[in-house]
């Protein structure tokens, strides 16, 4: 049970900062809502809803890209991340914690921009948000332990997206496949496969990244 | 370009990497044979060193 | 990998120039022309080979890499990084030769319904990203395992890219290029077999070959060290 109260401690850490420093989340969201302005500029007239939806895809990747920078800066600064390190507690906690309170972050910038994109270009339905709600775990998962890799190096800002973008490549296929597609499942099970295999793999090789 | 050709390309480009493999480790022999030189000049001053600290005190004034 | 091992060295060398001259022999002169395709089958014969080793050199990294997460040892991270380092040179060869022959076959350098293609650019990338992490990253026991985990991942993305790409291909377009998959002889298969072995040997001499000549810069810089 104490991994569980540890993990919750650490993602109530960072909600908490979050909300009294309050620069990552309006960040995101405004990042989100004037990628979408600049897509419609973007697409050309005529272009058929499907590129919409690709496009969203770009902005909810870029966002989450945002927001997991934004996530490891006070650590590094700080340098919180030896002294929890330190701590008793098992370091792939430090994992799940981050994990959860960027997909809090992501989720939360999403309940604004995805009714943003319904109104501005094209309908979501279920199956769709459904793949964007397992794409940001898949997201959110990978491009914690990325970050945590990310943060030891001098160009950590250009370093980050170059890690994550080929690895969230599947993720966009499922995404986008799962608001188009007329068989969404497929590309829903596709993301679930994605979450279940890369989350366990993060959790499970996080403690071997940050520890000296 | 006829298919043939296309076809010599490709494994010609196969051949140019390996050739190009080849000179970058003739490259790094260089470079190797200089560092080994150097340090054996190092190590040939270490020895010249010691021989003469290890040389017994009375006799170098007894040769000059 | 002991000092002793480094002996058979030149032999596996010999061996691979052996195994790849003949197989360039059975290409060229022994496999029968395909009826359809023509001439341009024959780039098969080194396109899929080098794809193969590329995965295989792939592999090697991980294996290596799960070594050191596993055993600690710190020379598995020089191993692990000289196979990924084959690896990527191999998918290099890999997106152009297959480059080459999407040329032939459909005149376009480039066909995102091709699978394979597709999904070795996705790799292709994400090894890159490898040499990023381990460029920006101090030298030590923080960049060694970093490095690991990521060359584990590497290996995990491959069946789930394939996976992403497959379920792509109905997205992006209908196929309208279809391979045509050679009907293949014995003797053809048989020439794949051997320009496969071929260049899978001849990528694990590179992989040696580099690796002592890393291992031989590190330990002159020791001496350099003692001596200096």
């Amino acid at each position: 049970m104490t991994y569980l109260t540890d993990v919750a401690a650490l993602t109530r850490k960072d909600l908490r900062v979050e909300l009294r420093a309050r620069d990552t989340l309006p960040a995101m969201l405004l990042f989100v809502l004037s990628t979408l302005v600049v897509f419609h500029f973007a697409l050309p007239e005529g272009t058929g809803d499907n590129a919409a939806y690709g496009l969203l895809w770009v902005a909810i990747v870029f966002t989450a890209l945002l927001g997991l920078a934004r996530a490891w800066v006070p650590e590094q600064e700080h340098g919180v991340l030896d002294g929890l390190v330190l701590a008793p507690s098992d370091r792939s906690a430090i994992w799940l914690g981050k994990t959860l309170a960027t997909l809090a972050f992501l989720v939360a910038a999403q309940v604004v921009a995805l009714p943003a994109f319904v109104v501005f270009f094209a309908p979501l339905d279920l199956t769709a948000l459904a793949g964007v709600l397992l794409a940001d775990i898949g997201i959110c998962a990978v491009g914690s332990l990325m970050a945590a890799m990310a943060a030891a190096s001098r160009s950590r800002e250009v370093l980050l997206p170059l890690l994550v973008l080929p690895l969230a490549i599947p993720l966009i296929v499922g995404g986008v496949g799962a608001a188009i597609s007329p068989e969404g499942e497929r590309y829903l099970l596709l993301l679930a496969l994605y979450d279940g295999v890369f989350a366990v793999l993060s959790w499970a090789s996080f403690e071997y990244v940050v520890t000296e | 370009m006829t298919a043939g050709q296309y076809v010599a390309a490709a494994y010609g480009v196969v051949f140019v990497f390996v050739l190009v493999y080849v000179a970058i480790i003739a490259a790094k022999l260089v470079r190797l044979q200089r560092e080994t030189t150097e340090l054996l000049a190092l190590a040939r001053g270490r020895e010249a060193a010691v021989r003469r600290d290890a040389a017994p005190p009375g006799e170098a004034p007894g040769e000059a | 990998m002991s000092t002793s091992s480094i002996r058979t060295l030149p032999g596996l060398a010999a061996l691979a120039a052996g195994l790849m001259g003949f197989a360039l022999f059975l290409a060229f002169f022994v496999a029968p022309e395909a009826a359809i395709e023509g001439v341009r089958q024959r780039i098969f014969y080194i396109h899929v080979p080098i794809a193969l080793t590329a995965y295989f050199c792939f592999g090697l990294g991980a294996w290596k890499a799960l070594l050191l997460l596993w055993r600690g040892d710190e020379r598995y991270d020089l191993e692990s990084y000289v196979a990924i380092h084959q690896g990527t040179i191999f998918g290099a060869l890999t997106l152009i030769t297959g480059s080459i022959w999407a040329r032939t076959s459909w005149g376009v350098w480039w066909a995102w319904d091709e699978d394979q293609l597709v999904l070795f650019l996705v790799l292709f990338l994400f090894y890159c990203a490898y040499f990023m992490l381990r460029f920006s990253l101090e030298e030590g026991p923080r960049r060694a395992r970093s490095s690991a985990v990521y060359g584990l991942f590497g290996v995990v993305l491959i069946p789930v890219s394939f996976l992403a790409v497959r379920l792509a291909e109905n997205l992006i377009h209908p196929t309208v290029f279809t391979r045509d998959g050679p009907q293949m002889t014995g003797v053809m298969f048989a020439t794949f077999c051997i320009a496969w072995a071929a260049l899978t040997l001849l990528a694990y001499v590179l992989y040696r070959v580099e690796l002592a000549g890393k291992r031989i810069d590190a330990n002159l810089r020791e001496l350099r060290e003692v001596l200096g």
